[in-house]
């Protein structure tokens, strides 16, 4: 074991431009064990050299990563870049320093604050650092190569070690693979490759010296037989040595990169300590790393085997020992193997080893590569305020205080930020740190406050608090779309919420339960411009998604400007009062009459030569009872007035009729946001001054309206039983492709749905349409007439997956019922209203539905998600390039012309151009 | 004149062509003039990353869709999976979905209604086990005995001779005869172990007689003026075979088949279709080119491919990029073994590494000389 060898992979990134700057980007990273943990060390790099940027020439990107090559660590290559060899499992010693040949060996690195690392010199934070090895007394597999080993070892001879393939077939089958490889893709080459492997694998002669092969399986998870005889490791890494160079391409391998002996291990790289910090608990104790403990129990397990191989001990031990080494570096690499029990802690919990360092959602690619934490950043409860501009945030004085915004001092504002500097972090504006032109940051404290006033001059940084004005990212997860995420100005508030206007809750889809929310403060130029450019809430008022607004009025200011813009008939005196409530301060648009009309005082915030005709929401609806009352007329603005219909939510509401996306055209977004804040805050005034609540005796019915509520609901009665005896002496019509008891379920279904609706109708028919319930309902603020009606009148048919309730008992729903009772009461229906209250069988059936509809919430929510997901790694890299194909990160093209038509939805009207608009506008200019 | 016109996308210049009719042609020619200039505003910027706002459009509604299929109560309709699971279901790339189904058009005279009964019948596929009442092994002798039965025979319209032919091909190694009221088949082979005639009268339960095979209930229905089969189960390659189809129309849910059977544009059509139909069906508001932009992403090696780690996502080039999705340590050992390079030249490569990232404004790469 001379000259001893082994795997690991190695990361090299590669620094494309020349020498500059000092020694920021490394031109080769190596790093660390198997494939993997590479990652690990990359991450540190840069971080680990922050101190030494400081100069401000340095902050430039002198050099870029352009592109990053996979390779395995050959065991050279460990030896060579290993700045210590391990040879004992003891860590500190009496005193608690680390000992020498350990594995906390101060040449690995240092982790404990005071000491230097002997292989740089550096102190902690500052030496990233570096690798030792071990060497094994006897080779070991590697658990993430079992699977290449198996298959060479199959299709190559275990004589000559060439590849079974004819020479004369060998060239073509190269030549085949890298067509593929260029015409389809690297995937597709590794299918072939795999293709080849299958056919090989039932050859046994070998073409080349007409030895017979033997058969060779694999006992999991690591031991290779042959003939139901065991291979050893040292007699595969012979052979696998034997395997020459050119033949490997044909396995999928490179041989530059990686010899396949190197899959046997005998050499292993000891990763630095500051990739496996101890922790120092509170009792003073150390705490080891996962990864410390997993290689202890190597560097134990393979002292003992060398010790015991040089006493001569009998072979029965030496095996042993050797698979114990086996089972625990295998566990050190990947400790969830199917046939291995996973090492545990002494408390049982399986340790965390390379690989579930790694994988999945908490590990290092997802949660620390492609996913980062930050500073400047707050996050606290929300609340609403709508005196507050749309594209507002009200900060609370103690985030103020906290977080910073960095200015740099020039003559021309050196007075300015010395005021910030004199105040310091505990007066309102003040500012927390200066940073020297050198880097240095200070922080001021009373003390430093003077000192630092007095060195202020040109060149110095200022991190000064927030002010009203400066910019901020608000965001609440679940981030699911880019309004998640819109650049607000801040305000500085009291009290200790972040506030924000109730009209952006939509594209949040925020609430104000408890919700909170983050807000991020961009900290260069660069951020803050584009954060203003592309992100402001005025910005992202059309939806990419289809085109219309996303923000518009909620709630009350729905249900105001409905009560106003219907009937409400106003003293001048009061109209001047709503209209102030805005931010207005001119009011010569006021008619000069003494009774105003709601709708010339929403008219008044309309510009002037604004036309407009859409529908209102009760002329979409399809009851012909809706559409004859005067709300259900269409809207029709002209020359900036109002003239006909009310404006409700399906003009103002998000997401929904094209006033708000005609505004926006026409005028503009700044003026869109502003109207749509004033016509907010109108509506809320309103209310306030009107006067509206929701009570009981809203849904209280005429006595005629509940007798013919009760009529209805006993015919639909009469007409169930009727079909149940039809279906009993099998003279139902059955419908085509169904069995009778189906059809039977289905017009039970048809004629019970048809009751409710009678019932609804009813309702609405009698129902005072000034309720504010009824105000609610049919502006479309919130609800909708099929809950009052359910408030009012009648339930309905609780369904479970599109069918009447026929769970529970054998043959029936409940105990109270007998067998086989088709009628509606014993299949949930609810003939009763939630105000009537319900009977116990009824209110069971609601609660079986509820909770039916809370499971398929919960069940939901992971499914969407990890769609999303999916949609979103599968589409990230697709862009329009500049000659307008869709393609992808590898330039391949994905579409000729985005969407056949080029056209960008958040640009479109609900997705389409609206020609007969452009000729009305064109008409209405000619005039 | 006609050059604005040409610049536009035909639908949309057929539009205007239509809006201007009777107009005077100094004014058509604004209108044209007026639209174009739209059109060419409301144009996508490059660099715009239209794949991520493509997943967000469809990702985000996929948090308020239901998760339960529905049905059409009351309607004679087919029950479809809708909702969540069947999104999932075609952007997985499935071809087992779970209810397939067919919208079979007819040619002139039958889409009147002729012989609609009839010919709906004839799709339908008819298994041997419907047609017979029972089938009864003899041990002894080594046969299994089908009872036949007349009245369902003749409510389906098969014959005992297709019961016949069926068996005599899908019977190997068996004699055939007939006996009363039904047929005998006898093992020719002296087989020792009678547990192959059980495995054989499953098998001959399930025997093909009559109709396209996979259909497995046919509805016609009357759709306007003309009527129309919906079916369920899918078999476009057999239907398209019979001579009252009107095969420019018949629609089939199964992207797979239909990318078998009519090529792949079609499946993307399908694709785009389907999905379209279920947001439409769940009441939200999704733009097409989303979809179209999946669909395409899906279809655009020829293949139909799923946006699953083995499907789309593994077409990556970069080696970071999938590794960030599934299966990490796989990916990187891969790589790591034939030396492959990632040029981080997508998104998530150059978040890792702490780079601006190839996309919307860090696309442009100007070097500008500033004056000392």
């Amino acid at each position: 074991m001379a000259e001893k060898e082994q795997t690991v992979s190695e990361v090299a990134a590669v620094g494309s431009e020349s020498s500059q700057a000092n020694g920021v980007g490394e031109a080769t990273i190596a790093s660390e064990i198997a494939s993997e943990a590479k990652k690990t060390e990359q991450l540190e790099q840069p971080e680990k050299r922050e101190p030494k940027r400081i100069e401000p020439q340095e902050q430039l990107v002198s050099k870029s990563v352009r592109s990053i090559t996979f390779s395995v660590f050959s065991p050279k290559l460990i030896k060579q870049m290993a700045s210590a060899k391990v040879v004992t499992p003891e860590l500190y010693d009496k005193e608690g320093y680390p000992v020498d040949g350990g594995l906390m060996d101060i040449r690995l690195g240092v982790i404990d604050p005071g000491l230097k690392c002997k292989t740089c010199g550096s102190k902690l934070k500052e030496c990233s650092g570096h690798f030792g090895y071990i060497e094994l007394a006897r080779p070991i597999i590697h658990i993430k190569f079992i699977d290449l080993i198996l298959n060479l070892l199959k299709c190559s001879c275990r004589d000559c070690g060439r590849v079974l393939i004819p020479k004369n077939k060998i060239d073509k089958a190269k030549k085949d693979l890298e067509n593929i490889e260029r015409d389809l893709g690297i995937e597709e080459r590794r299918r072939s490759v795999k293709d080849i492997i299958t056919n090989l694998k039932t050859i046994n002669k070998c073409p080349w010296c007409t030895v017979k092969q033997q058969k060779i399986t694999l006992e999991k998870p690591t031991t290779v037989l042959e003939n139901e005889k065991r291979v050893s490791p040292i007699e595969i890494r012979a052979r696998l040595e034997k395997i020459p160079d050119e033949d490997l391409e044909l396995f999928g391998v490179s041989p530059k990169n990686m010899r396949p002996e190197w899959g046997v291990l005998t050499i292993l790289p000891i990763p630095p300590v500051t990739m496996r910090p101890s922790i120092t608990l509170e009792s003073g104790e150390r705490s080891e790393d996962d990864l410390t403990h997993k290689l202890g129990d190597i560097v134990r397990i393979n002292q003992r085997l060398f010790e015991n191989i040089n006493a001569g001990a009998p072979e029965i031990i030496i095996e042993d020992l050797w698979d114990l080494l086996q089972y625990h570096i295998t566990t050190y690499f990947d400790n969830d193997v199917a046939q291995l029990p996973p090492a545990r802690h002494r408390s049982g919990q399986p340790l965390k080893t390379l690989t579930e360092r790694i994988k999945s959602k908490e590990g290092r690619i997802r949660h620390n590569l492609a996913g980062k934490r930050t500073n400047f950043s707050a996050r606290t409860v929300i609340s609403p305020d709508p005196m507050l501009s749309i594209n507002e945030v009200g900060v609370p004085m103690e985030i103020a205080m906290k977080l910073t915004v960095p200015e740099r001092v020039n003559t021309w504002n050196l007075a300015y930020l010395k005021q910030f500097v004199k105040n310091g972090p505990k007066k309102y504006p003040g500012s927390n740190y200066v940073i020297r032109p050198d880097g240095k940051k200070k922080k001021l404290t009373d003390e430093t406050i003077e000192a630092s006033l007095e060195e202020l001059q040109p060149g110095y940084i200022v991190e000064r608090q927030l002010l009203d004005g400066d910019i901020a990212i608000f965001n609440r997860q679940p981030s699911l779309h880019r309004m998640s995420m819109m650049c607000h100005r801040i305000r500085i508030l009291p009290y200790r919420t972040l506030r924000l206007n109730p009209v952006v809750c939509h594209p949040y889809n925020a609430d104000f339960d408890g919700d909170e929310m983050n807000l991020h403060i961009p900290q260069t130029e660069e951020a803050r411009t584009e954060a203003e450019i592309l992100m402001e809430v005025q910005t992202q008022l059309i939806s990419p998604r289809y085109g219309l607004s996303v923000i518009g009025c909620i709630q009350d200011a729905i249900s105001g400007l409905f009560t106003l813009t219907r009937d409400l008939e106003v003293d001048r005196t009061f109209a001047i009062d709503l209209l102030g409530a805005t931010g207005m301060t001119e009011f010569n648009k006021l008619p000069r009459k003494e009774k105003i009309t709601g709708r010339e005082i929403a008219s008044v915030l309309l510009p002037e030569d604004f036309n407009f005709t859409g529908k209102s929401k009760a002329s979409l609806s399809k009851s012909t009872t809706q559409k004859e009352r005067p709300i259900g007329t269409a809207v029709e603005i002209r020359n900036g007035k109002l003239i006909s219909g009310v404006l409700d939510s399906s003009n103002l509401g998000e997401g929904s009729g094209l006033l708000l996306r005609t505004l926006h055209k026409k005028y503009g977004k700044e003026f869109t946001i502003d109207l749509l804040g004033k016509l907010f805050r109108l509506g809320i005034e309103v209310l306030l001054r009107v006067g509206f609540s929701v009570i009981i005796s809203d849904t209280d019915l005429p006595e005629n309206a509940q007798k013919s509520i009760k009529e209805t609901l006993e015919k639909a009665e009469l007409d169930v039983q009727e079909l149940i005896s039809l279906f009993h002496n099998n003279k139902l019509e059955t419908f085509p492709g169904r069995t009778l008891r189906e059809t039977l379920e289905l017009r039970i279904l048809e004629v019970l749905n048809k009751a409710r609706n009678r019932t609804g109708e009813i309702v609405a028919e009698f129902a005072s349409p000034n309720s504010p319930t009824m105000v609610m309902a049919e502006s479309g603020a919130r609800g909708n007439l099929l809950n009052l009606a359910q408030m009012a009148a009648c339930v309905g048919q609780q369904a479970m997956r599109g069918k009447r309730i026929d769970k529970g008992y054998k043959g029936r729903t409940l105990s109270a019922f007998k067998k086989d009772d088709l009628s509606p009461s014993a299949r949930g229906f609810i003939a009763n209203g939630f105000k009537g209250g319900l009977n116990p069988a009824e209110f069971f059936f609601g609660g079986m539905t509820g909770r039916d509809s809370l499971m398929d919430t919960a069940l939901r929510t992971p499914k969407s998600g990890y769609l999303y997901r999916r949609l979103a790694n599968a589409m990230q890299d697709l862009k329009v390039e500049y000659d307008h194909t869709v393609r992808d990160a590898a330039k391949r093209i994905i579409q000729f012309t985005y969407g056949e038509d080029g056209k960008d939805v958040s640009k479109s009207e609900n997705g389409i151009l609206n020609v007969r608009r452009i000729i009305e506008t064109m008409a209405e200019g000619k005039q | 004149m006609a050059q604005e016109t040409k610049l536009l996308p035909p639908k949309l210049a057929g539009e205007v062509l239509e809006l201007v009719k009777g107009f005077s042609e100094s004014k058509a020619k604004k209108v044209k003039e007026i639209v174009l200039q739209e059109y060419s505003h409301a144009q996508v910027e490059p660099g715009e990353c239209v794949g991520i706002i493509s997943a967000e459009s469809i990702g985000e509604p996929g948090t308020q869709m239901t998760l339960n299929t529905f049905h059409f109560a009351g309607v004679a309709e087919m029950n479809v999976t809708m909702g969540l699971p069947r999104i999932i279901e075609i952007l997985d790339g499935r071809s087992d979905i779970s209810t397939p189904m067919m919208e079979i058009f007819l040619k002139n005279p039958y889409s009147k209604g002729k012989d609609i009964k009839e010919i709906a019948l004839s799709i339908k596929e008819t298994k041997l086990n419907e047609i017979s009442d029972s089938f009864h092994i003899d041990i002894a002798d080594k046969s299994i005995a089908i009872a036949l039965n007349q009245e369902k025979m003749s409510e389906l319209k098969v014959t005992q001779t297709m019961a016949i032919n069926a068996l005599k091909n899908g019977a190997k190694g068996y004699t055939l005869s007939q006996v009363k009221n039904g047929l005998l088949l006898k093992k020719k082979e002296k087989e020792e172990n009678i547990n192959v005639l059980y495995v054989d009268k499953e098998k001959f339960k399930q025997l093909h007689v009559s109709g396209v095979k996979g259909i497995s209930q046919v509805l016609p229905v009357k759709r306007g003026e003309e009527y129309v089969i919906i079916t369920s189960g899918t078999n476009l390659k057999d239907v398209f075979e019979m001579d009252f189809v009107d095969e420019t129309r018949t629609m089939s849910n199964d992207v797979f088949e239909i990318a078998e059977v009519l090529g792949i544009e079609a499946a993307r059509q399908a694709i785009i279709n389907e999905v379209f139909k279920v947001i439409e069906s769940q009441g939200l508001n999704v733009d097409i080119r989303h979809i179209m932009l999946v669909a395409d992403t899906m279809c655009n090696l020829g293949l139909v491919k799923g946006i699953t780690r083995y499907g789309v996502v593994s077409e990556k080039a970069s080696v970071l990029a999938r590794a960030s999705f599934e299966t990490p340590i796989r990916h990187i050992i891969n790589a790591a073994l034939i030396g492959e390079e990632d040029k981080l030249d997508s998104v998530v490569e150059n978040v890792m590494i702490n780079q601006p990232t190839p996309i919307g404004t860090g696309l442009p790469s100007l070097v500008v000389k500033v004056k000392e």
